[in-house]
């Protein structure tokens, strides 16, 4: 019989692959080696949500490989055969049940993890929060800091085991903002201020992307994230308050152009340029997201008297809560 | 000899011959029958898929009438005696298709093409009223497609079921037409069946237009 | 003037490639080839009167087949561009607007101009044949679906030459979609290409739900009916649920661009996500649309090739059912990351691995199906044997992706790219290959060559594996869709590689499938049983090919596995009972009605999308008059004398 060898022959090609991707890669590949808790707890579930699966998935597979040998149309096979044996209660019971346990599990877990890890959820640490917001772009990230007032682009820094509460906005059609080794994705949509907690665990320069198709040049819109100490971090903001230029409304308007750019900072940026963007297309939408946003932005304005948000930008939160009601 | 073996239970079969239909070439009456009555059956699941047409249509419209964006909203466009009228001709002309069928029934091939006639002139004025509704919110509202979502999908919802209404014009016209050459055949009279229904449904569509977006725009 | 004419044709025609050069050359030769081969034979007479005025399921269904290979050529060619770009970093190969193009193009062919159509082909070829039937309930309206399909397809393949092809991805998400962002044609060819095929499937999906409702075999209950009957009927029923709201969707998207409207669009109101939502909840069912008929044709393969009664029928038929009603209740989990919160995503996680259940209930069906047969690993077993571990795996895959949290990490990225292959080709392509290779011999009378058929199976399986594993890890190491390059510092670039060689190894195994056909079509003995699986279905018990009648009298069907039954009776010496008299068979005439009436929306659909009112309204005009010239022919069938029925039995069972 030909078949069983190439059988074996196949899996043993199936698993020389797999196994020599397992060894070279796993152990570094991004979304398995995370660097904060987000990441850690995603990459946890991974991986028991892999081994539940295992649970069916491995008896399966080698149920598949005995009954296929063993039931080969061979003169002489000797194994029973019952042509008319179509039905019984008892097995099938079992494998409806089988899977339903598994899934029932699964489940239970995913649930759970769902409510943990939901992205507007603020991370419990000692540190405050700092808010990052995120403007996706035709093909480029702006970073705004409101509470240091600084910008960049393309570039991301921020202390290390400090939460960080990414507001996510988009000037532009629909992106997706993802560091991976901080934790997963969250759409940048137009109109919306969309809550992302992530932190890093320790110093490091981490791979970030849009990962979310957006047209010709959506390629060019992987930046760097770096996490340093709080030191290195205000070291680094007092130098752009120093050396970078002002972003200015029509920068910003020549920055929201189609194209690519390299990385880039601004000592300052237009006072509720953030909520100036989401409220450009507020009225299109009637999404809760926004309008938490644009609240929690308007007690930031009255606790921070240094954050960006003037009480005028309040006030157009305010506007905007209507518009979405 | 492969269908042999279907001669087996041969009484079985040639009793199940009769409700099969269509394609045993029995009585030619019957068969006919059975063929017409295919069409109608697919006729409703055709409806089926036209109900999920105008429920995603409805959902879209419902989900986008607070999107007025600045310009006019449904309580300041629309004209509810207007669009009452319109309301009572087409329930009328549900009424008068109905009447049409009964007609046909009772074999009277001209009260069926007259009743068909009145629907048909019904149909027209409902859409003629529509025409005119919209003609008017363009030119004196200023309130086109392109003004607002709203109007998007205001015009949308309600122009398809226009479209809808106009189609079935057409078509009641040509069934008309076809009445008067052949009169009341088992094609013909399933022709008449599957347009009354179709009628209907445009009908029961209507009330949920009047009411999802007329009723609660102006409320 | 001249400089006029000069600039029209720069931009109505793709130019400034030169792979598009080259294809626009190979398109041209094709088609003059084609044009002279059938003058010179003269054979269009032929080609009008046998083909494209047909409305015999049977031919219906080979043209379906023939469209959806071609379609899965440049679908497949596409695909190995992708690869070749992506093979190294820093691929110079396709400009990146290029790149964007190709991947649109290719998702949308391979689902809907390639799969569809290869589904709706095996529907056509056996669903009648399967229940007894002498053609589906509508014939008219089969032929009429069909050629909307085709020049729908057409004017999508359109793009690839005149004014561009449409570059926002497979379900063109706006505002890329918009005007505002994609100004140029192809996003308009892509709204009335799949219009236009897309009313053809909805009206496919009513006439077989009618065919298998109404027109059984007498004695075919519900519950005996065949699984690929079932598989068939789920998945028409899903059809008429799903397809409406993608026309419903196309539409408000069309409106958006050509009046103007505000659905979809960033400013006046407009909600981009609104059409997310839509989209997927006409293209999650989707996807189980062409797979369930897929798991009906396992199910009659595993049945045939184990020699064995079908293991757990009525599970089987829950299992159907329950996937085409949960299909619609789990489009959401293709946007987690939109922030719906966590009561959104854990429902749809919650109703995404409910579907597994199912799926898993029919694997291990099949499984004891095998278990205590006897099986014979003959080509449509073998893609059967494929399927299994790979869709098993691909299924699993699937349950990570909907545990909503971890689909943060996955979303977007290589991780899920590898997953839909696995189940899309491992599911899909595998099983219509296999439905391919089985129903063969019924379409054409002869089997395909089992050498030939083991190299195309076992280059498609181990390419397969080695273009797809890699990808797992390459979306855990961050790898994100649709990026036409990386660089150097990525790390990505031997997976890649070995992704892309996996990748051509897929196609070798394609070109071996056309050399297969090609060999067999020359070499392969008659198959003259009408029976050469040793079938358990009524399509076996009739002569390949099929008269065009099907059955001289209708077949009773009152077991499960009727033709097997009947074989085993008369293996134990019953004798048939005499055949019932011929009577005339009444059957539709061929009309030409289908064919231009659909080539009439082609004309209307590319002059909306070149906004050139004065070819779309006379296209539309033509679609009106053929409607009403069809509602005032009634001299619409025929029959067949008896004197002609027992000639045709007698030549084609004079050999048997």
């Amino acid at each position: 019989m030909k078949m069983p060898t190439k059988w074996k022959r196949l899996t043993a090609l199936a698993t020389m692959v797999l196994t020599t991707a397992l060894l070279s890669g796993c152990s570094n590949m991004m979304v398995l080696d995370p660097k904060g808790p987000i990441g850690a707890q995603q990459r946890d579930l991974i991986l028991i949500s892999s081994i539940l699966c295992a649970v069916i998935l491995v008896p399966v597979l080698i149920m598949t490989f005995v009954i296929a040998w063993r039931y080969r149309d061979k003169p002489g096979n000797k194994s029973k055969y019952t042509p008319k044996w179509e039905h019984s209660t008892k097995l099938e019971t079992i494998w409806w049940g089988i899977p339903i346990v598994i899934i029932g599990i699964l489940a239970v877990i995913t649930v759970r993890y769902t409510y943990a890890t939901e992205p507007s959820k603020p991370l419990e640490s000692a540190n405050e929060t700092m808010v990052i917001q995120v403007t996706s772009l035709d093909w480029k990230w702006l970073f705004q800091y409101p509470e240091q007032d600084i910008a960049t682009v393309n570039y991301l820094q921020f202390p290390a085991n400090v939460p960080i509460r990414f507001e996510l906005t988009s000037d532009a059609p629909m992106n997706s903002f993802w560091i991976p080794q901080l934790g997963g994705q969250m759409y940048t949509m137009s109109g919306m201020a969309m809550k992302l907690h992530l932190q890093a665990d320790e110093p490091g320069s981490f791979f970030g992307s849009g990962a979310n198709f957006t047209g010709r040049e959506f390629g060019k819109m992987n930046f760097e994230a770096k996490a340093t100490t709080q030191e290195e971090f205000d070291a680094w903001v007092k130098q752009i308050k120093s050396e970078s230029p002002a972003l200015t409304l029509e920068g910003y308007s020549k920055l929201a152009e189609q194209g690519v750019t390299h990385e880039q900072s601004f000592s300052s940026f237009p006072e509720g340029l953030f909520n100036k963007i989401v409220n450009k297309y507020a009225s299109s939408h009637q999404h809760g997201a926004k309008t938490e946003a644009s609240t929690d932005k308007q007690e930031k304005s009255e606790k921070d008297a240094e954050a960006a948000d003037s009480t005028a930008d309040g006030q157009e939160g305010h506007d905007a809560n209507h518009a979405g009601h | 000899m492969e269908t042999t073996f279907l001669g087996r239970k041969r009484k079985r079969l040639e009793a199940a011959h009769a409700d099969i239909g269509g394609h045993s070439a029995g009585g030619s009456h019957d068969e006919h029958h059975d063929h017409e009555s295919l069409k109608t059956f697919g006729f409703w699941i055709f409806l089926i898929t036209d109900c999920i047409l105008f429920g995603t249509l409805f959902a879209t419209y419902i989900v986008l009438r607070g999107n007025t964006n600045g310009g006019p909203t449904a309580e300041e466009l629309f004209q509810m005696p207007g669009v009452i009228a319109s309301t009572f001709i087409l329930l009328t002309s549900s009424f008068t298709s109905g009447l049409a069928v009964l007609s046909m029934n009772r074999g009277n091939v001209k009260g069926l093409i007259g009743w068909l006639a009145v629907t048909a002139l019904l149909g027209a004025s409902f859409i003629t009223l529509e025409i005119t509704e919209f003609v008017h919110m363009v030119q004196a509202e200023n309130a086109t497609i392109g003004t607002s979502a709203f109007l998007s999908a205001f015009y949308t919802l309600v122009g398809t079921h226009g479209l809808h209404v106009s189609l079935g014009l057409v078509w009641m016209v040509a069934l008309m037409i076809q009445l008067a050459r052949h009169g009341i055949t088992a094609v013909t009279k399933r022709k008449v069946n599957v347009i009354s229904l179709y009628w209907h449904f445009l009908d029961v569509v209507w009330i949920f237009v009047f009411t999802i977006v007329y009723m609660m725009g102006v409320m | 003037m001249f400089e006029k004419i000069k600039e029209f044709a720069s931009e109505f025609f793709v130019t400034g490639d030169p792979l598009i050069y080259g294809a626009d050359v190979g398109i041209a030769l094709t088609l003059i080839s084609i044009v002279v081969v059938l003058t010179y034979f003269k054979r269009w007479g032929w080609l009008w009167r046998e083909w494209l005025t047909s409305v015999d399921h049977k031919k219906i269904g080979i043209m379906y087949i023939i469209a959806s290979l071609l379609m899965l050529f440049r679908g497949g060619v596409d695909a190995l561009l992708m690869r070749t770009q992506l093979a190294m970093p820093d691929m110079q190969f396709l400009e990146p607007e290029h790149y964007n193009q190709i991947f649109t193009t290719h998702g949308v062919i391979m689902i809907l101009f390639m799969a569809m159509p290869l589904m709706f082909g095996l529907f056509n070829i056996v669903i009648p044949l399967q229940i007894g039937a002498r053609d589906v309930a509508y014939p008219f309206l089969n032929s009429l679906s069909f050629w909307l399909f085709f020049w729908g397809a057409m004017l999508f393949n359109m793009s690839f030459v005149i004014g561009g092809s449409p570059n926002a991805g497979w379900l063109a998400y706006p505002p890329l979609s918009e005007l505002s962002h994609s100004p140029g044609v192809g996003q308009d060819f892509y709204i009335w290409g799949i219009q236009i095929s897309g009313i053809g499937s909805l009206m496919t999906g009513i006439n077989f739900i009618v065919t298998i409702l109404k027109m059984r075999a007498p004695g075919m209950k519900l519950m005996k009916m065949p699984m690929f009957t079932w598989s068939t009927l789920s998945s028409c029923i899903t059809i008429i649920f799903a397809f409406p709201i993608l026309t419903v969707t196309l539409a408000l998207l069309f409106l958006d661009r050509y009046l103007g409207a505000h659905f979809f669009t960033l400013d006046g109101g407009g909600n981009p996500m609104m059409y997310i939502n839509l989209i997927w909840m006409w293209g999650h069912p989707e996807v189980y649309i062409v797979v369930l008929p897929a798991f009906g044709i396992f199910s009659e393969i595993v049945s045939t090739f184990s020699r064995k009664k079908l293991f757990g029928y009525k599970s089987m038929v829950f299992a159907l059912m329950s996937i085409s009603f949960f299909s619609f209740f789990t489009w959401a989990h293709h946007f987690f990351t939109m922030g719906s919160g966590a009561n959104v995503n854990a429902f749809f996680a919650i109703t995404t691995m409910i579907i597994a259940i199912p799926t898993g209930v029919k694997v291990f069906n099949w499984l004891f199906t095998m278990f205590r047969g006897r099986i014979s690993y003959k080509s449509p077993m073998l893609w059967t044997m494929g399927f299994i571990p790979c869709f098993v795996v691909g299924g699993m895959t699937g349950v990570l992706l909907s545990v909503a949290p971890a689909d943060f990490q996955f979303h977007n990225s290589y991780f899920l790219i590898a997953h839909f292959h696995q189940v899309l080709i491992g599911g899909v392509a595998f099983g219509y290959f296999a439905g391919l290779y089985y129903w063969w011999p019924k379409m054409f009378g002869f089997k395909l060559n089992e050498k030939l058929g083991k190299w195309a199976f076992w280059l498609w399986n181990i390419g397969f594996y080695v273009c797809f594993m890699p990808q797992y890890f390459l979306g855990l190491d961050g790898m994100t869709r649709r990026v036409s390059s990386y660089g150097w510092d990525m790390g990505w670039g031997p997976l890649n590689l070995v992704s892309t060689i996996g990748g051509f190894l897929m196609g070798i195994g394609f070109l071996f499938q056309v050399w297969q056909i090609a060999h067999s079509i020359k070499f392969m003995e008659r198959d003259t049983t009408g029976d050469p699986w040793n079938g358990r279905t009524l399509e076996w018990s009739i002569p390949s090919p099929a008269p065009v009648y099907n059955f001289a009298t209708l077949p009773q069907a009152t077991e499960q596995d009727a033709w097997w039954e009947e074989k085993q009776r008369r293996e134990q010496g019953q004798k048939p009972a005499a055949q019932p008299p011929l009577e005339p068979i009444h059957m539709p005439r061929n009309s030409g009605i289908p064919f231009i009436k659909s080539f009439c929306w082609f004309v209307a659909g590319f002059g909306f999308v070149f906004d050139w009112l004065w070819i779309a309204i006379p296209g539309l005009a033509g679609v009106a008059i053929c409607m009403l010239i069809r509602s005032f022919t009634y001299n619409t069938d025929y029959y067949i004398p008896v004197d002609e029925i027992k000639r045709t039995e007698a030549a084609l069972r004079g050999s048997v």
